[in-house]
């Protein structure tokens, strides 16, 4: 099978860790996919096996867009590649999709990369007749991406960086707080958080006080991605859930934070030493 | 007559122990006449009731004796169509060596002067796959396909009714959703068991035989079954596999490096982590690993660390705990003997009560109990109970937990009108395998929880059996 990556883009590059959107043509898992659903890719025969998340499918669903930040050695090495390069594998729609329905307001936040699973999923929201409050978070401007895109289909729309080189400085649940401070949340709202793991515990945090369902995406790690091998395994109200079968989205409230945050650190020693070794 | 049964040549447990080289050599031809002449040739033979896929073992044991090697290898093909594969990872202790004559009544697994029937069944295997005489029966492309069957999952059962199938003139798609074929043959079992040039030239072989595969496709994500009869395939038959690993329940389980036997063999195995850092997927390795289980994933898992402790250079100290005692053991004897020659270690009677960690999230140590013998349970093996008391902890780096599967309910979650029991494991017609559904058959674990390799390939026998009736009767009006 040959999987062609069709269009790349490098949508941020800050100290040698850059954002690339790529185009991968797989007309087989567009037809598929659904909001909230992410795919599993090998970029060459020796590599990974990584999950990452479908943020757009093109009008004729023939093309998958991916984003992704250069973190470990498997996003470096498909940095490198470029429009008319294959992957070795792909594999998807995997996971359970959004449930997309009328909430009346719907409160969207994206930190960091995790602004691409927002977007799919606040398209859909809107498309479903809800307001959408989004609220953007980067460390710094440059890292800042899909904001034109999130604009245009957001009712409020509010931007926080880490650094203050753009929108607000400070925090997204800086502004979460205020907004559920001026208004009592209706009881069917619902705030939709992906992101890094502390900013999403953080929402988690900031809404339990007001009571507010509060779903995220998680990023655990993965190898097969269809419930083999049980290393995405997280707590879930004290229960063992696969994020790759039972999620990626779970309940903020529930969510053993800490146990992700460690869990995704296992191999961090292994993932800097190949990266030295591999001069990436 | 030779008495006394020929021993089969396997490498030093000191070398093969620190590479993933296969361990046992096979027999040469002297060594296989040697054994097949202890054959008693038995008027009514007892073996050919514990082949789970009736393979005619008499005769073709006699067929060696008479140096027809190719006539051997075409009567093990009759009913089975991997002996390279069965006569290496079959648990003929269990089976036709059990059901052998020269076992005694009522032992637990085959005597040792049983007929080595499996590494005979290798032998011929082996022979046959490296003489060229053998091709396929039906060659691609030599006449059009009149009907076209899906098969589901590239693993002992999708392989065999794909091979199966092929032969009467049936047009098969295989759809594996890893991106390499072969699925518990490549994901689980070690290459240091099962060589994976063996392997590919049996998928090879299909391949020839016009089967294709399609990998990297999830039916029942990517496709679901109303599609792949809407693309025209007259019959499914589904051999994915038993999915979902199952967990101890216990308090710190989801500590850092503990592993399922499934993810840790599948990173070794399928990604080549014993190749790190030339292959990228890592796994972790220290001193003190512990495997929960007593099976052959078990003695897999506690085989596969230790090779990696070696290799790392790290002293080598991996420890099988088992709740039961030895002879309770569901691994395959070979297994056991070979776990010990290498230097695992057994802890039995024993069983894991809590995982502890560091600061860092990651397992240090084990809180475990002893155990003794009661009753029988329903497995018919004595139940394990908890000595009072007899508390005790273990050091521990890594942990593997071995203890079993669950289904996989990928597709019959999708699939409503799939009738599932209360295990999640599909429903079938225990003579057609036929699901609830019309046409779509299943095989192997999806239906038997956790089976052998063997019967996973004895049900998609009989399931290809039924589809060829079924489809070519569709063509003869009633």
């Amino acid at each position: 099978m040959n999987i062609k990556i069709s269009d790349k883009k490098i949508l941020a590059d800050i100290s040698g860790s850059k954002i690339i959107q790529i185009k991968i043509s797989a007309p087989d898992i567009a037809k598929k996919a659904k909001p909230g659903q992410f795919i599993v890719l090998m970029a060459t025969e020796e590599g990974e096996r990584i999950p990452l998340t479908i943020a757009e499918i093109d009008s004729v669903k023939t093309t998958l867009t991916i984003i992704f930040q250069e973190v470990g050695l498997t996003t470096r090495l498909l940095a490198k590649l470029n429009a008319g390069d294959s992957l070795y594998a792909l594999a998807g729609p995997l996971g359970h999709p959004t449930e997309i329905r009328k909430y009346g307001k719907v409160i969207i936040i994206g930190g960091g990369v995790g602004i691409v699973e927002i977007y799919p999923v606040a398209k859909a929201f809107k498309e479903a007749g809800n307001e959408i409050t989004t609220i953007l978070g980067a460390r710094t401007k440059d890292l800042l991406i899909l904001e034109e895109e999130l604009k245009k289909i957001s009712d409020n729309f509010y931007i926080t960086t880490d650094d203050g080189s753009y929108g607000r400085k400070g925090f997204v649940t800086d502004v979460l707080k205020e907004i559920l401070s001026s208004f009592v949340p209706h009881p069917s709202s619902l705030v939709y958080a992906v992101g890094p793991i502390p900013m999403m515990r953080k929402v988690a945090d900031t809404t339990k006080p007001f009571n507010i369902k509060t779903l995220v995406s998680l990023n655990a790690l993965m190898v097969d991605a269809t419930g083999m091998c049980g290393c995405c395994r997280v707590s879930v109200s004290g229960k063992t859930r696969f994020s790759c079968v039972d999620g990626p989205e779970f309940d903020a409230h529930l969510v053993d934070w800490d146990e992700l945050a460690k869990r995704n650190k296992i191999y961090s020693d292994k993932e800097q030493h190949i990266c030295r070794l591999y001069n990436l | 007559m030779k008495k006394e049964p020929v021993k089969i040549k396997e490498r030093q447990a000191k070398v093969r122990a620190k590479d993933f080289d296969e361990v046992v050599l096979g027999y040469s031809e002297k060594e296989a006449l040697d054994e097949a002449a202890r054959c008693l040739q038995c008027k009514n033979p007892l073996c050919i009731s514990g082949c789970p896929v009736g393979i005619d073992i008499k005769t073709f044991i006699y067929k060696i004796t008479q140096k027809d090697y190719i006539g051997a290898y075409k009567t093990i093909q009759e009913k089975n169509n991997f002996p390279s594969i069965c006569g290496r990872v079959c648990p003929a202790e269990y089976q036709c060596r059990k059901a052998c004559v020269l076992t005694r009544e009522g032992e637990p697994y085959a005597s040792q002067l049983a007929i080595s029937i499996h590494f005979l069944e290798r032998f011929a295997g082996d022979f046959g796959m490296k003489s060229n005489t053998i091709k396929p029966s039906h060659v691609s492309g030599s006449m059009p396909y009149v009907k076209k069957v899906a098969v589901v999952g590239s693993g002992p059962a999708g392989l065999s009714c794909a091979g199966e199938l092929a032969r009467s003139g049936i047009k098969v798609v295989v759809f594996e959703g890893l991106h390499k074929l072969g699925g518990v043959l490549r994901y689980g079992i070690p290459p240091f068991r099962l060589p994976r040039d063996i392997l590919d030239y049996e998928i090879d072989s299909l391949k020839k035989m016009g089967v294709e595969f399609v990998t990297n496709l999830i039916v029942g994500k990517n496709k679901d079954i109303d599609e792949l009869f809407k693309e025209g395939f007259n019959a499914v038959f589904l051999g994915l596999g038993a999915g979902i690993p199952s967990f101890l329940g216990i308090k710190g389980e989801n500590l850092c490096n503990i592993y399922s036997a499934n993810e840790f063999l599948t990173r070794v195995n399928l990604m080549s982590a014993y190749k790190f850092p030339e292959a990228h997927t890592p796994v972790n390795i220290g001193k003190n690993i512990i495997v929960v289980g007593g099976g052959n994933t078990a003695m897999d898992a506690a085989r596969c660390a230790l090779r990696l402790q070696k290799i790392n250079n790290i002293a080598a100290e991996a420890t099988i705990m088992y709740r039961r005692s030895e002879v309770e053991m569901p691994a395959r004897r070979l297994e056991i003997e070979h776990a010990k020659e290498e230097g695992v270690k057994f802890k039995l009677l024993a069983k894991p009560l809590e995982f502890i960690g560091d600061e860092k999230g990651f397992v240090k140590k084990m809180r475990c109990i002893q155990c003794k013998l009661g009753e029988p349970d329903a497995s018919g093996r004595r139940k394990p109970t908890e000595i009072p008391g007899s508390e005790f902890e273990m050091s521990c780096a890594i942990a593997i937990i071995a203890i079993g599967l669950n289904a996989n309910e990928l597709l019959t979650k999708v699939t409503p009108a799939l009738k599932t029991d209360k295990h999640g494991d599909v429903i079938v017609n225990p003579e057609t395998m036929e699901t609830s559904l019309k046409n779509v058959f299943a095989g192997g674990d999806i239906v038997g929880g956790e089976g052998t390799v063997i019967e996973a390939m004895g049900m998609a026998k009989k399931a290809a059996k039924a589809i060829v009736e079924r489809l070519f009767d569709s063509l003869t009006p009633h």
